[in-house]
């Protein structure tokens, strides 16, 4: 159900209880969101960093074309956020969409919340003529919980390899 | 990558398992459906249900289930119970090892041990089934791709 452009999902079963009675609205970013954003980011990586978020949402917020900083929120609670956009030829690559941050509320976890980020995401994607989703998660530590994420929802080993090389000896 | 037998066989059960969370599944089910041993594949179910992975039920109609949550479990977690991941290049020593080209070479195998690792994981019982799909004719890569030498085009 679309209202006013945000998209309200139900919570999967069992979410209720952690989320309360409100439902979750799925929605483009707005500048109030992004102190939540950045504390909530700040709650998981430990690195409170307003420049980067506010610059990001300077950059991927409301009304750019195949840009897309959404947000999930239940009443007046950030419960997660995701941002990508669309790239097109890089490393010779036909246009597809890119996912590079995703973060749901530790507490709100397991109840649907990424799912339906990324759901939203991928549906702007496709509106958008592309038929396919990439993105790049860590092997180490908690980013495990993300690649498992990915996973789950049917994302395989892409045709690129990400190299990299120390500059500093 | 090759997995042992035993390795497969005990996949194949937890998979079917999983598929099925409702009810017993024989062993013989599962060795007819893989068209496997079933005395081999008793062995590897005592293994899964020492590790917890599955209960046995007796008596009519019964068989093994599922003992833990589809979600919870990855293929690294079956994996590790029959073979070792990672062993290639982990405390171990082989000739030439101490060379620079054995530590450059290491270093290599250190690299696809690593994604091995990753990519077993990361992908739970839950997600496998999702990635079941009616059985296709398996078109192996072809033959000469993982030997084809490629040229690095610098600009």
């Amino acid at each position: 159900m679309e209202t006013f452009g945000h998209k309200r999902v139900p919570p999967a079963a069992g979410g209720m209880a952690a989320m309360g009675s409100q439902p979750l609205v799925i929605r483009p970013a707005t500048p109030a969101d992004i102190e939540a954003v950045t504390r909530l980011d700040a709650e998981i990586t430990t690195v409170f960093k307003s420049d980067y978020w506010r610059d990001l949402f300077d950059r991927y917020g409301e009304g750019q074309v195949g840009r897309h900083f959404l947000v999930a929120t239940t009443g007046e609670t950030l419960a997660g956020f995701i941002i990508g956009e669309v790239r097109a030829w890089e490393f010779g690559s036909p246009p597809c969409g890119w996912v590079f941050a995703l973060t749901v509320d530790p507490t709100l976890r397991l109840h649907g919340v990424g799912t339906a980020l990324f759901e939203a995401i991928c549906d702007r994607f496709r509106g958008e003529g592309v038929t396919k989703v990439r993105t790049m998660v860590s092997k180490e530590g908690d980013a495990r919980t993300l690649m498992l994420f990915f996973r789950s929802h049917g994302m395989m080993a892409g045709p690129f390899i990400e190299l990299e090389k120390d500059l500093v000896p | 990558m090759k997995l042992q037998m035993s390795t497969r066989y005990a996949l194949y059960a937890v998979m079917e398992l999983s598929a099925c969370p409702d009810h017993q599944v024989s062993a013989a089910e599962i060795a007819e459906k893989y068209s496997i041993s079933s005395n081999h594949l008793a062995k590897v179910m005592r293994t899964l249900g020492r590790a917890g992975l599955v209960e046995a039920v007796r008596g009519m109609g019964g068989g093994y289930r599922l003992a833990v949550d589809a979600k919870r479990i990855t293929l690294l977690d079956v994996i590790a119970l029959f073979e070792p991941i990672g062993s290639k290049t982990a405390g171990t020593r082989d000739a030439g090892d101490t060379t620079a080209e054995g530590q450059a070479l290491r270093r290599v195998l250190w690299e696809i041990e690593d994604l091995e690792r990753a990519t077993l994981e990361s992908i739970t019982l839950s997600t496998m089934l999702k990635l079941v799909r009616p059985v296709e004719a398996i078109q192996d890569p072809p033959a000469d791709a993982p030997y084809r030498p490629s040229r690095a085009v610098v600009a």
